[in-house]
């Protein structure tokens, strides 16, 4: 009885994680999926099904025209795709770059600071987005801080542009999702054993020998984890270009929520957002599949050399 | 000729912590030198000073005639085996050896031969291409000493190299690590706190605590004429009895205290000559107390009655008590337990030769 109710103990915690994902991700992607290969029409909600029983036979509303449509206006999508693309891929690379000296400082300090650096990382997730998106207006605007800061020092007598630029786009990217990237690097930069460096020390490595042959291959995990974290958010990004991006940086967060709220165009804003996806997962799905098939190989060859 | 390594005096403070005190040591080419020491003593730390990551906070190390304070690690002709192997985890066997030998500049047919016959030497052959967390921790063990041998140093550290094997293969690989210093005869420093592996590697034994080394000598001299209570006690057990001088006849001394002894101090190897009405401290090694069913009118006799016995197979350990309370440990191997079958709580007789006394500092 006892050996039973702790294998049903064990299901438990992870049937309730599991339920909540079908429920509340798994679910609402499946009926995604549907509304993209539907059409639309005016009713509540703002498409037909895609099937169903009328009179006891069977209907279907399935059609690819939603996709065709996206695929004969490709331009109009590209555009944006690719600039969301190009602005988190600098974000992230910023962020990476930001992240990765910072998560080392962390992780190499004493235990009882670390808590504390750590504590500082994440403090900004306990206040509003948006409220430090609009400090960053405060910040950048052309009669902002830096700017009248910089104009009663006389460094220069005319604001800078710096609102509704690529530069403010980034700025409330890395802002927004420089934790993410440091959290990750700094997990497996703090299990990185001090003896391995001390060891290539000792075996004659420089300071920039032991960085680029032990350090960073054994800090590659964190920082893929750290730019999926950082990259695949920000590629579908809303509130920071709405915010801080120029009415011509049109990026296809921005696009998918005209489709369905200004045109009411569910079916075709669902495969966007299905393609989006699609483009997101694929390649990261290849790159562990690869990743995966290394690993075999290198099985293989092991059993090669010792036989 | 100056020695290959000499520490003048050397001090390391810490934050709260004093881990080495004022210790000065000179250590011959080729020799195979134990630091041994219970956790903590600060050998490590004096390991560490050798190998370069710590600075001395006052004193001198010299390596080869050669001063190294200023010496960064990579510098120096030392390299060092350690107590985690801290292999690369991402690098195969070939490539972890290899790691000193390509800073060093070394590539091509040299670097392969030069790898292959370490690989040879610490017999992994088959296993170049493996990478480390598919290796035994026998084999894991034999890399990191490949890799550290690999840039031909004049001096190797180990800190604590077998401390994570199981006590079969240690002992083993004790004979075979030996066996590759003669081979090699690179001089080796060996920091460890499991004194049978200090006696079985080592041509000489640092004992070290609180930052000082008590003695250093050959590990016969070490177990046979330890200077004071802590080597005696560091270095299996001893029976240790306090008392005054009072009486010196040549070479003989008449110790009264505790139980009345006769010592004999031999010039070769005693080094302290009391005088008379001084207080010592003497030590008698289990293996050298003999016990009779019946009185044998020897030397330094004593009546006891048995208090324990402890069964080892090779020998019995015993703890023997005179009527005055003083406890002799005393060891008895197969052979001499069934001679004299003297069992629990029984009556018996202990005498000890003079000339195995051991005559102490403290």
């Amino acid at each position: 009885m006892g050996a039973f109710m702790a294998r049903f103990g064990k299901r438990i915690v992870v049937i309730l994680p599991l339920t909540w994902l079908a429920l509340f991700f798994l679910m609402p992607l499946v009926e995604t999926v549907q509304v993209s290969f539907t059409t639309a029409r005016r009713s509540v909600p703002p498409y037909a099904p895609l099937w169903g029983f009328e009179d006891g036979a069977f209907f279907t509303n399935f059609n690819l025209e939603n996709y065709a449509l996206l695929f004969e206006y490709w331009q109009d999508y590209l555009g944006p795709a690719a600039n969301s693309v190009r602005l988190a891929f600098f974000a992230t690379l910023v962020c990476l770059l930001f992240a990765y000296p910072m998560a080392w400082w962390i992780a190499r300090s004493s235990a009882r600071m670390r808590t504390i650096l750590l504590v500082l990382v994440m403090l900004p997730f306990w206040t509003s987005s948006l409220l430090r998106l609009y400090a960053l207006i405060g910040l950048l605007n052309p009669n902002g801080f830096i700017n009248s800061v910089l104009m009663y020092i006389g460094l220069i007598d005319q604001p800078i542009g710096m609102m509704q630029t690529d530069f403010s786009i980034y700025m409330g990217m890395v802002l927004t999702y420089l934790p993410l990237m440091i959290l990750p690097l700094y997990a497996t930069m703090v299990r990185l054993d001090g003896d391995l460096i001390e060891a290539a020390a000792d075996l004659g490595g420089s300071r920039f020998h032991i960085f680029a042959t032990v350090i960073l291959p054994l800090t590659v995990p964190g920082i893929i984890a750290g730019s999926l974290l950082v990259f695949i958010p920000a590629v579908g990004e809303f509130v920071v270009p709405a915010l801080l991006g120029g009415p011509d940086q049109l990026m296809i967060g921005k696009v998918l929520w005209t489709e369905f709220f200004r045109n009411r165009d569910w079916p075709v804003a669902a495969s966007l957002a299905m393609l989006l996806i699609a483009i997101l997962t694929v390649p990261i799905i290849y790159a562990r599949y690869q990743d995966g098939r290394q690993d075999e190989a290198e099985a293989h060859k092991l059993g090669d050399a010792s036989s | 000729m100056a020695p290959f390594i000499r520490l003048q005096n050397v001090t390391k403070n810490f934050a709260d912590v004093n881990a080495v005190n004022d210790l000065s040591l000179d250590i011959e080419q080729g020799e195979l030198f134990c630091l041994l020491g219970a956790s903590g003593c600060g050998k490590s730390t004096l390991l560490r000073m050798l190998a370069g990551f710590e600075t001395p906070t006052s004193g001198r190390i010299e390596i080869d005639g050669q001063d190294m304070a200023d010496v960064s690690p990579a510098d120096r002709p030392v390299n060092m085996m350690f107590q985690s192997y801290a292999l690369f985890p991402h690098m195969t066997v070939a490539s972890n050896i290899a790691y000193g030998l390509r800073r060093a500049g070394m590539q091509g047919a040299e670097l392969d031969a030069r790898v292959d016959s370490l690989i040879k030497l610490v017999r992994l052959d088959g296993l170049a291409s493996r990478k480390p967390h598919k290796l035994s921790g026998g084999q894991r063990q034999r890399v990191a000493l490949a890799r550290a041998l690999a840039r031909q140093p004049k001096l190797l550290l180990l800190d604590e190299p077998l401390a994570a094997l199981d006590k079969k293969l240690r002992e083993d690989t004790q004979f075979e690590l030996v066996d590759i210093q003669e081979k090699l005869g690179t001089t080796f420093i060996v920091v460890t706190h499991d004194q049978e592996e200090a006696m079985t590697l080592a041509t000489r034994i640092g004992i070290m605590d609180q930052g000082c080394l008590e003695q250093v000598d050959a590990p016969r001299v070490l177990y046979e004429r330890p200077k004071n209570s802590f080597v005696a006690n560091f270095l299996g057990t001893a029976t240790f009895i306090t008392g005054t001088v009072t009486k010196i006849d040549g070479a003989f001394l008449h110790v009264d205290g505790a139980c009345p002894t006769v010592v004999y101090l031999d010039p070769k190897s005693d080094r302290i000559a009391p005088k008379l009405g001084a207080t010592v401290t003497l030590a008698i090694r289990p293996e050298k107390i003999h016990l009779t069913r019946t009185k044998t009118g020897q030397q330094n006799e004593s009546m006891v009655i048995i208090e324990d016995i402890a069964y080892l197979g090779v020998a019995s350990n015993y703890r023997v008590k005179r009527d005055d309370g003083l406890l002799f440990k005393l060891q008895q191997t197969h052979g001499q337990r069934e001679k004299t079958p003297l069992e629990w709580e029984e009556k018996g007789f202990v005498h000890f030769d003079p000339a195995d006394v051991i005559m102490l500092e403290d």
